[in-house]
Formats: structure tokens, C-alpha cells, sequence
């Protein structure tokens, strides 16, 4: 999935302004890291911001919406329509290289790109750790703290961290 | 649900009345069965799977609110996931039985999950195929999460059948007990011959064998005997429930009726 355009003129103080904007439940991630906004409209009828959601029963985007129109009407732009599109849905292969290297900063091993496709009876792949780096770890569960990551454990350096789970 | 509902922009709901019969089926599923897997939080036996339960009970909350917002857009008569939710009565919903029976222990709940997830997988995945773009769109979000309940709940019901003398005991009794539930699930009638000429959802009957087989591989890998040949029950497709949905949305729809226009 191509990203969306961003760097036309009108636009882009706009844009700059929702890179501010973070996922409630993961703060260093912003939602255009997370790939979640999908276009921004400036005509006649005032400024539209397109996003899509991420999991489908995410309970963080009711906030998210909020803290658009918050951060948008800080810089100036009181009137805004946040539309929400289902198609094409959302998956975690949106998902930048710097939000997935801030994901791992921050402790939480960032998705696999396309490993959404594991079926039924197939073994969990290899996770690496992001608290050390080795390979030898094990899931504790595929459903962890919030919709959007699995528990895991490393078995080199004994810490358990949380996995993105792919979508 | 929300304070105000989801908008979701996408195509122009065309063969209105089929397609909310259509989305309130698939939406309804999904809610009573989140309902019945939140009641769980809270109580099961270990606190991973605590969690694991409460996830999946949020992913079908989500998809649920999906499809009932777009059977209201469908229906065109200013009815919203919330309205539709709240305030419709037993005899109005549209879910198969199967979802709507009790938890009881934690065998029957993991087996009317691998029913119900095997079956939505394969559903949802056709679906993604659809004409309808916002069908084929909540399709595409809802096969993947459906693919991490077919595998939680096939797991365990692995783990269940093939562990000790007590859970293979009480695995072999929810799968004896719910089979006869399984035969709705594929049930057809007008309202999806109509869509399913058109392109827009799948026909279920045909999907019915690639279920079985899926099932037969499981039940195999849990050593549990797959039930004889029986007559199914059906009916809640069309209203008639069994008593377990009324309590359930006795709990469900309290606060909105009780307190209308009640915001948080």
C-alpha cells in the first residue's frame, strides 16, 4: 500500500500537525507512523482528515479522533471533519520503519511485515527480543494488555516484552 | 459502543432490504458472542486467558459495531449501531443459536469457538471478494482476527481433548452438546440468494464442506470423536430464540434503556 501523499503545500502544515497526534496506548507512536491517516482534504467545505482504524474493536479511536481536531485546532483550524473509510482495511505492514524502530525502543518488538497469514496449528515464528537482541524467545500468549499485542518472554535475558501483533 | 456512532463512508447501500438483513445477521453474531465471551472477564481460570478471552470478545464487539452501522446506513431509516444494539428485542435479532448459549465450563466455550470461528474465518474470507467494497473491507480486517480465534480456540481444544481424563471427559461432552447447533450456520435462504447472485456475499452452503473438513482435522488432533450424523436445530435466524438470549440482553441493554440518551 502506497503511502498517502503529503507534500503538497496546503496540506503539509497539516500534516506536520498530525504527526504530533500518538496512539493513546502506544504514545510513541504517532498515527502517521501507525499508517492510520489515509488523506487530507482542503476545499470549499473546510479541512476533512481521513483515517482508518486500525483493530477492529481498537477502543483508542474514539481519542484518537478527539485528539486530531485537539491538535488541528491548536494550529489554527477550528473546523474539521474527521471521516472515518474502511477500505482497503488497515494492517500492520502500514506501519513505518521509524515507528516500528520506535516500537523497539520503546520495548515492544515491532510486527513482522506479513504475518498476519499464520494458520491454524503452525508454530509461532521467532520473535526478537527488544530488550536484548536474541532470538530465543518464546510466546507467552497471542493476547496481551491491549487488541493490538501478544505476550511474549525472552529466554535469554528472562525479561518478558510485548509483541505487535500482526493484522 | 460509542458516544456517537462510527461513520463509516463507502458505497451506496443498494438492495437495501436484503443487505440489512444481510449485515444484521453477520453484526448480530458477532454481538451476542462478544457478550457471552465478556462474561468471562474477570472469571476465568488463568489470568492469560483472562485476557486472551476479553480480546476476543472486543475484536467481535468491533466487528460487530462495523456491521451494525452499515446495516443501519443499508436500512436508511436513521437507525445507528447504538439503536440497533439497544434498542431491538429478542424476537429482532437475527443471530444463529449457537452463539447465544451460556459459557458454561470453559470446554463449552472453547468449543462453540472453534464452531463459530472456523466457520467466520471461511466467511469472512469469501467475503473479501465481495462487490460490496464496505463488505469486502470489514472482511479483510475481520478474517485476520478471526484467523487468531481459530487458532486460540483450535489449540485449546486440542490441549483439552488430548490432556487429562477430566477435560477430554467434559471437551467430548460441549462438542457432543453443541453440534446439533452447527447446522444453522450454513443455512440459506432467500435474503442470501439474492446478494450471492449478485456477487456481494458468499454462498454459504458451498463453504459448509471446506468447515467440516477443518473441524474433522482438529477433532482428530484433539482425539475427539466428531458426533453422529443428527436432525440441527435452527431458528434464531429467523427470531425464534432459545430463553438464553433475553437474559443476555436483559444485562446487555440495561443502561441504554434504563437511562436513555445516557452518556459517560
Amino acid at each position: 500500500m502506497a503511502r498517502p501523499q503529503r507534500n503538497d503545500d496546503a496540506t503539509a502544515a497539516v500534516w506536520s500537525l498530525l504527526s504530533g497526534v500518538c496512539d493513546p496506548e502506544i504514545p510513541v507512536l504517532s498515527i502517521l507512523n501507525l499508517g492510520m491517516v489515509r488523506d487530507v482534504r482542503m476545499d470549499g467545505g473546510g479541512l476533512e482528515v481521513v483515517i482508518t482504524p486500525t483493530y477492529s474493536g481498537c477502543p483508542a479511536l474514539d481519542t484518537i479522533e478527539q485528539d486530531i481536531r485537539a491538535a488541528l485546532a491548536r494550529g489554527g483550524h477550528g473546523d474539521v471533519r474527521v471521516t472515518t473509510v474502511l477500505s482497503p482495511a488497515w494492517s500492520t505492514d502500514w506501519i513505518d520503519e521509524e515507528g516500528r524502530e520506535k516500537l523497539a525502543a520503546y520495548g515492544i518488538a515491532p510486527p513482522q511485515k506479513g504475518g498476519a497469514k499464520r494458520s491454524l496449528f503452525t508454530a509461532a515464528p521467532a520473535i526478537k527480543c527488544p530488550h536484548c537482541g536474541s532470538r530465543d524467545t518464546r510466546e507467552v500468549s497471542e493476547f496481551g494488555s491491549t487488541a493490538c499485542k501478544a505476550l511474549h518472554r525472552c529466554e535469554a535475558c528472562r525479561e518478558p516484552f510485548d509483541y505487535f501483533k500482526c493484522l | 459502543m460509542s458516544r456517537s456512532a462510527a461513520r463509516c463512508t463507502g458505497t451506496k447501500a443498494a438492495g437495501a432490504p436484503a443487505l440489512f438483513q444481510y449485515c444484521l445477521r453477520l453484526g448480530d453474531n458477532a454481538l451476542v458472542l462478544g457478550h457471552r465471551l465478556s462474561e468471562w472477564s474477570s472469571r476465568a481460570p488463568t489470568l492469560e486467558i483472562d485476557i486472551a478471552l476479553s480480546n476476543l470478545a472486543l475484536d467481535l464487539i468491533g466487528q460487530a459495531r462495523m456491521l451494525l452501522s452499515y446495516a443501519g446506513e443499508a436500512e436508511g431509516a436513521g437507525r445507528d449501531e447504538d439503536a440497533l444494539a439497544y434498542h431491538r428485542d429478542v424476537l429482532d435479532f437475527r443471530n444463529v443459536l449457537l452463539v447465544e448459549q451460556p459459557n458454561g465450563d470453559f470446554a463449552h466455550t472453547i468449543a462453540r469457538h472453534v464452531f463459530y470461528a472456523v466457520c467466520a474465518r471461511a466467511m469472512y474470507e469469501a467475503l473479501c471478494q465481495s462487490r460490496d467494497t464496505t463488505l469486502a473491507a470489514i472482511a479483510a480486517k475481520a478474517v485476520k482476527e478471526m484467523t487468531y480465534h481459530e487458532r486460540y480456540a483450535g489449540e485449546w481444544l486440542v490441549r483439552l481433548g488430548d490432556g487429562t481424563r477430566e477435560s477430554r471427559t467434559r471437551a467430548q461432552a460441549a462438542i457432543d452438546r453443541l453440534w446439533p447447533l452447527t447446522g444453522e450456520l450454513f443455512e440459506t435462504d432467500q435474503v442470501e440468494n439474492e446478494l450471492s447472485a449478485r456477487g456481494i456475499v458468499p454462498d454459504m452452503s458451498g463453504l459448509q464442506p471446506l468447515w467440516r473438513a477443518r473441524i474433522e482435522e482438529i477433532l482428530a488432533r484433539a482425539t475427539l470423536a466428531r458426533p453422529e450424523e443428527c436432525p440441527m436445530l435452527s431458528g434464531g435466524r429467523s427470531g425464534h430464540h432459545g430463553e438464553h438470549l433475553g437474559h443476555l440482553l436483559a444485562e446487555l441493554q440495561y443502561l441504554p434503556r434504563a437511562y436513555p440518551g445516557a452518556v459517560w
